[in-house]
């Protein structure tokens, strides 16, 4: 009368189960796997949004490009112009030739001319970076810094940000919903694949309890079920989402060309998300089928 | 052990299936509960095993006390049991080997216990040479030694028998009897509910004789003499 944790014939008839409902099975699996996917793919897109997000707060600075009408003393001149405004708290002037080989050398772009053709103009003009000290006033400041005589323009990081901010929030506001829903959905399956499995082994069930089984032993078989459904699940939707990944990625670096937009390369990111995979295929894959027996859990 | 103490049970749609029974078959005995049908055989197997709960009275099995058991417990109390049925009720995907297996398995022995036992249990019951046959491939008679066999596997104290030949000829009926007898004479209690009198008065037990939801008679001598009088 032994009560060892048989986990071998938990899996071994878990598994039989499995193969025994092919078409339900995969019908779960596919489920998970889309449930995952689209969870993942808004859940990444919000990630790099923060990701860019966060690489333009991290410079409390912008650019104000010069006139190159502007004769060398007066493009001199401006340095103290600029930092006597207030809310500028450092003013650093950079050639265009500097500003050339910093973009070279931040982005690894051996010197192929054709790719800076593409490029517009202003990036390689001389420019003075300009340090505020309260990135919320940061808006007044370039106002202020525009109507410098001898300043051309400002980099228009500001419009970007907030077109970031924006696409992350929505992002992240329909991930979190059809997460919800999702997640609700597949437990359902998964609750009646497992249900659909106690019907039709109701005869080995009746045995095993005449037997003097206990519910919990029962139980195991069909929470081993989930689980090896959840973790499936997982599993090929981390594959999958690896391949949309890199095609999304890769179609966005052809359209765009210039290499501004940098996305969060899969592999950073592929251990958060194979782990969030596996843990959120496996409460899926055990809740539901502890919902599928929980009759069991009574008596 | 089983001892009933003026059992009742009154059935949900208020059927008074038992209107109190009392008997007691000891350790080792042989009785076979014979009546009409509806008199509630079924019945008192069923409370036996634990399947229903008795509405008034009390049923003692082994040592558990079924009018008050914790649910946890009624799994161990069925172990002490071993249930044959007249539909044999053998899993068809598998072989009379994993049958005999799965059971083994369902109250937790291991491999090793499962290697040695079943060949023996397969043995008692005539089938050595069949543990890899299929239930469909096999003759009534030889899956209800099946089904015997399985009952043992896990080694119980008492055989329930609930009309165990009644989808069997006279012939293979015999051999049930004959082999459920030979299991009583290696020291396991064993209880048979059946319809058939011929088959009854071929051995000289107990019989329980019951109808109504009574008993009417309790005595040892292998007839069926009530009938009769019923
Ligand atoms: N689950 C149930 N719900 C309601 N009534 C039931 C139930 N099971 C049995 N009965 C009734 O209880 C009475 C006794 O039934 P039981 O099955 O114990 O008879 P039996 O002696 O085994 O008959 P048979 O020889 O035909 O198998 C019958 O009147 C039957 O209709
Ligand atoms: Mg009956």
């Amino acid at each position: 009368m032994s009560r060892r944790f048989d986990l071998k014939f938990y899996a071994s008839e878990g598994l039989h189960s499995i193969f025994t409902h092919g078409f339900m099975s995969f019908a779960a699996v596919c489920m998970i796997v889309a449930c995952l996917l689209i969870m993942g793919s808004f859940t990444l897109v919000a990630v790099n949004m923060d990701h860019m997000l966060g690489q333009l707060e991290d410079e409390n600075e912008f650019l104000a490009y010069v006139d190159e009408t502007l004769p060398e003393e007066d493009v001199l001149a401006l340095e103290g112009k600029l930092a006597a405004l207030p809310n500028v708290s450092q003013v650093t002037f950079t050639t265009k030739e500097e500003a050339r080989e910093n973009y070279i050398e931040s982005y690894e772009l051996d010197e192929d001319f054709e790719v800076f053709e593409s490029l517009p103009d202003e990036v390689f003009r001389d420019r003075y970076a300009i340090h505020v000290a309260d990135i919320e006033q940061m808006g007044e400041t370039v106002e202020l810094v525009k109507q410098v005589p001898g300043v051309a323009d400002t980099s228009a990081m500001l419009e970007v940000a907030e077109g970031f901010v924006v696409v992350r929030n929505v992002a992240g506001g329909v991930a979190m919903i059809l997460v919800a829903i999702l997640l609700l959905i597949s437990l359902f399956i998964i609750a009646n694949t497992i249900k659909l499995a106690t019907f039709s082994r109701r005869e080995e069930i009746a045995i095993m309890k005449m037997v003097g089984a206990t519910n919990a032993f029962i139980r195991w078989p069909f929470v081993f079920e989930g689980l090896i459904l959840g973790v499936a699940g997982a599993v090929v939707g981390f594959f999958l989402q690896w391949g949309i990944y890199q095609m999304i990625t890769a179609a966005i670096t052809r359209a765009e060309g210039t290499g501004l937009i940098r996305l969060i390369s899969f592999g950073d990111m592929a251990l958060p998300v194979i782990g969030i995979f596996l843990l959120t295929g496996f409460i899926i894959g055990v809740g539901g089928s502890l919902v599928a027996i929980r009759k069991f859990l009574q008596v | 052990m089983i001892r009933f103490v003026d059992v009742r049970k009154e059935y949900d749609n208020g059927t008074k299936a038992l209107r109190g029974i009392s008997f007691q078959i000891d350790d080792g005995d042989f009785a076979f509960l014979v009546g009409p049908s509806g008199s509630g055989k079924s019945t008192i197997i069923k409370l036996i095993t634990g399947e229903v709960a008795p509405s008034d009275g009390r049923v003692m099995v082994n040592g558990y006390n079924l009018t008050n058991i914790a649910p946890r417990q009624v799994p161990y109390m069925r172990r002490t049991l071993g249930v044959i049925f007249q539909d044999f009720r053998l899993i068809q995907k598998k072989t009379v080997y994993e049958n005999l297996t799965f059971a083994m398995r369902a109250v937790g022995s291991s491999g090793r216990e499962v290697r040695r036992r079943v060949p023996y249990v397969l043995d008692l019951v005539g089938l050595s040479q069949k543990g890899d046959r299929y239930p469909d491939e096999l003759s009534g008679g030889e899956q209800q030694r099946v089904a015997i066999a399985r009952a043992l596997v896990n080694n119980p104290s008492m055989i329930i028998a609930d009309e165990p030949t009644g989808n069997l000829d006279p012939q293979r009926s015999l051999e049930i009897m004959t082999l459920l007898e030979r299991i009583n004479e290696l020291g396991t209690t064993v209880l048979v509910v059946t319809h058939e009198k011929e088959l009854v008065n071929r051995f000289s037990k107990r019989v329980i004789t019951i109808r109504d939801g009574r008993l009417i008679s309790d005595e040892t001598g292998g007839y069926y003499s009530n009938e009769q009088k019923i």
